[in-house]
């Protein structure tokens, strides 16, 4: 076993770990926090697929972070109120069932990454990283504005949505569904890096010039990479606002898409279990930090100086060492 | 003669005032070497780059197989069969040699959106790889990063992926440059094979080799062609060697 697998089993086992040694002690703000770390984790893996293969630094990610929440929002709200979604041409009622909620949710993101990244991968650079916050920016005001499902003040649920066969409101069981989705998504992340679709994304980034020598569209790799980034995030976006049975335009702020690309850059741009570790030391920063200090962001802003500044590779980089080009 | 495989025809190309590709029309054909070769600046890698696509020309047409390509994109040129190889290599670097090989084949494959199974245990792709990078004789390096490959090597690379892509015509810009002379002499030999399974269009600097390959050569001057012909004519050719050969005689 290679090093980097080594630290990738050992910061994947971490998280159970804790959740179960936090169950022993009956501490359930434990469980949730590690449940926290688990979805923010998951929408760093979805942001990684954009950012890390693709190359592609979008500041827009909280727009399909927060259109996971809404889908799950709405839906929720629906049921809870008995009102139905539409009335014509069909009816379409409001659900509290987690599968179906996620479904929406991730086809919601694609569809809306589909749509702000056919545009926004016309730019790059600097002016990709504009567009993509402006698009976000958009949807947030847009979402502040909308009085229907609460502008700013958001939605509350009260009840949290549920999965068949599990009590989604003991801390505990949805810790483990967070995981396992958290756990599949990353082997599928794995597989995709490294299937045909991940070599020539990831040598689009290296070489756009040689990707097209090679008769692939690069615009057409990025914007599926690009689609299938927002879905992942809004899978996560919709269970965060499960967690929190509450979802508001804050989810949709660029302070979001900021902190989920903190956890990608603290963690290691690229490697598959970056997000994983950069969640976690957030998570952990903000608890133990912010106990001590309400400016505990200063040291936060510190560690990502000195991370982008002498360890590249983010904690992961720095614990496994160069990526070797594997074969 | 039969149908040429590629034809330019009247193609100009300016940058302001700087006109660097002026009226040149070039055809070439079916198992033929046509290199092209200029003095510094003469616009050579404007020409070939308005070919393989990436740059568009102000006007004139360029004809690939009985259709004009003119307006295609650097992607659909490069899948209708026009295999490029760069002045500055332009390959993935973070990637191993056997990984931008394996790039080649999967283009020329196009089966590039699979999702789930490891690109490198795909045997055929793989297998297509190798037997390039064997050509090219760059096989015991498969498993180097390309960032850590020497500059000739990295041409080779260029090489063994235009390869992978099976085209119809190879545009070669100076894929001897940075070789040395045996590694030079070698891939002389090799592409004067190559020309029976595709045409080359061939800019290169090195005369021995330009001399020894070419069944024809076209001289470019300020964007300009003074000359086509064979070996011999170019050699006798009074205005060649005025603006070219004669700087090489001095030298």
């Amino acid at each position: 076993m290679s090093r980097a697998t080594l630290i990738n089993t050992a910061l994947f086992l971490m998280l159970p770990i804790t959740a179960l040694v936090a169950l022993a002690l009956d501490e359930p703000f434990i469980i949730t926090l590690a449940t926290k770390v688990a979805i923010l984790a998951l929408a760093g893996v979805g942001l990684n697929i954009a950012l890390g293969l693709g190359g592609l630094v979008s500041l827009g990610h909280a727009a399909f972070f927060g259109i996971g929440g809404y889908a799950m929002g709405i839906l929720a709200h629906h049921a809870q109120t008995f009102t139905p979604l539409m009335e014509a041409p069909f009816l379409l009622e409001g659900t509290k069932f987690m599968p179906v909620i996620w479904v929406v949710a991730v086809i919601a993101g694609a569809l809306a990454a589909l749509a702000i990244g056919a545009l926004s991968l016309r730019t790059s650079g600097v002016y990709f990283i504009m567009i993509t916050l402006a698009f976000g920016q958009m949807l947030y005001y847009f979402a502040i504005s909308w009085p229907a499902y609460g502008g700013e003040d958001g939605l509350s649920i009260y009840v949290r949505n549920g999965f068949p066969g599990l009590n989604t409101l003991d801390p505990i069981q949805f810790f483990v569904l967070c995981f396992v989705i958290l756990a599949l998504v990353l082997f599928c992340t794995g597989r995709l890096a490294a299937a045909p679709f991940g070599l020539a994304l990831s040598a689009a980034r290296q070489n756009a010039e040689r990707v097209e020598t090679v008769g692939l569209s690069p615009y057409r790799l990025r914007l599926l990479a690009f689609v299938i980034s927002g879905a992942v995030t809004a899978l996560a976006g919709a269970l965060f606002a499960d967690l929190n049975r509450f979802v508001s335009p804050t989810m949709l702020s660029w302070h979001m898409s900021g902190e989920i690309m903190i956890f990608v850059i603290l963690g290691g741009v690229g490697r598959l279990f970056g997000p994983v570790a950069g969640a976690a030391l957030f998570i952990l920063l903000e608890h133990v930090l912010g106990g001590l200090s309400d400016f505990w962001h200063v040291y936060l802003g510190l560690l990502l100086l000195l991370v982008v500044l002498f360890a590249r590779g983010g904690m992961i980089g720095l614990a496994a060492g160069r990526e070797v080009a594997h074969d | 003669m039969t149908e040429p495989l590629l034809q330019i025809k009247s193609l100009n190309k300016s940058f302001g005032a700087l006109k660097a590709t002026d009226d040149v029309s070039l055809t070439l054909y079916p198992r033929e070497i046509h290199a092209l070769i200029g003095p510094n600046g003469a616009g050579k890698s404007t020409l070939i780059k308005q070919v393989a696509g990436g740059l568009q020309p102000n006007s004139g047409e360029i004809w690939f197989d009985g259709r004009d390509v003119t307006g295609l994109s650097t992607v659909a040129r490069a899948r209708a069969g026009l295999g490029r190889t760069f002045q500055i290599s332009s390959l993935a670097m973070e990637y191993t040699v056997l990984q931008n090989a394996v790039l080649g084949a999967l283009g020329h494959s196009g089966a590039v959106w699979r999702f789930f199974n490891p690109v490198m245990g795909n045997a055929p792709l793989r297998n297509a790889a190798i037997a390039a990078l064997e050509r090219v004789g760059l096989v015991e390096h498969a498993a180097k990063r390309t960032a850590d490959l020497s500059h000739g090597q990295r041409r080779l690379l260029e090489v063994a992926v235009a390869l992978t892509l099976q085209p119809r015509v190879f545009l070669m810009d100076e894929p001897m440059a940075g070789l040395g002379a045996s590694g030079s002499k070698r891939l002389t030999g090799f592409l004067d094979g190559l020309r029976s399974e595709a045409p080359i269009l061939l800019v290169e600097h090195d005369m021995d080799a330009v001399f020894a390959l070419a069944d024809r050569i076209s001289v470019l001057v300020y964007g300009k062609i003074i000359a086509t012909g064979t070996a011999e004519e170019i050699r006798s050719n009074p205005a060649v060697r005025e603006a070219y050969l004669g700087e090489e005689d001095a030298a």
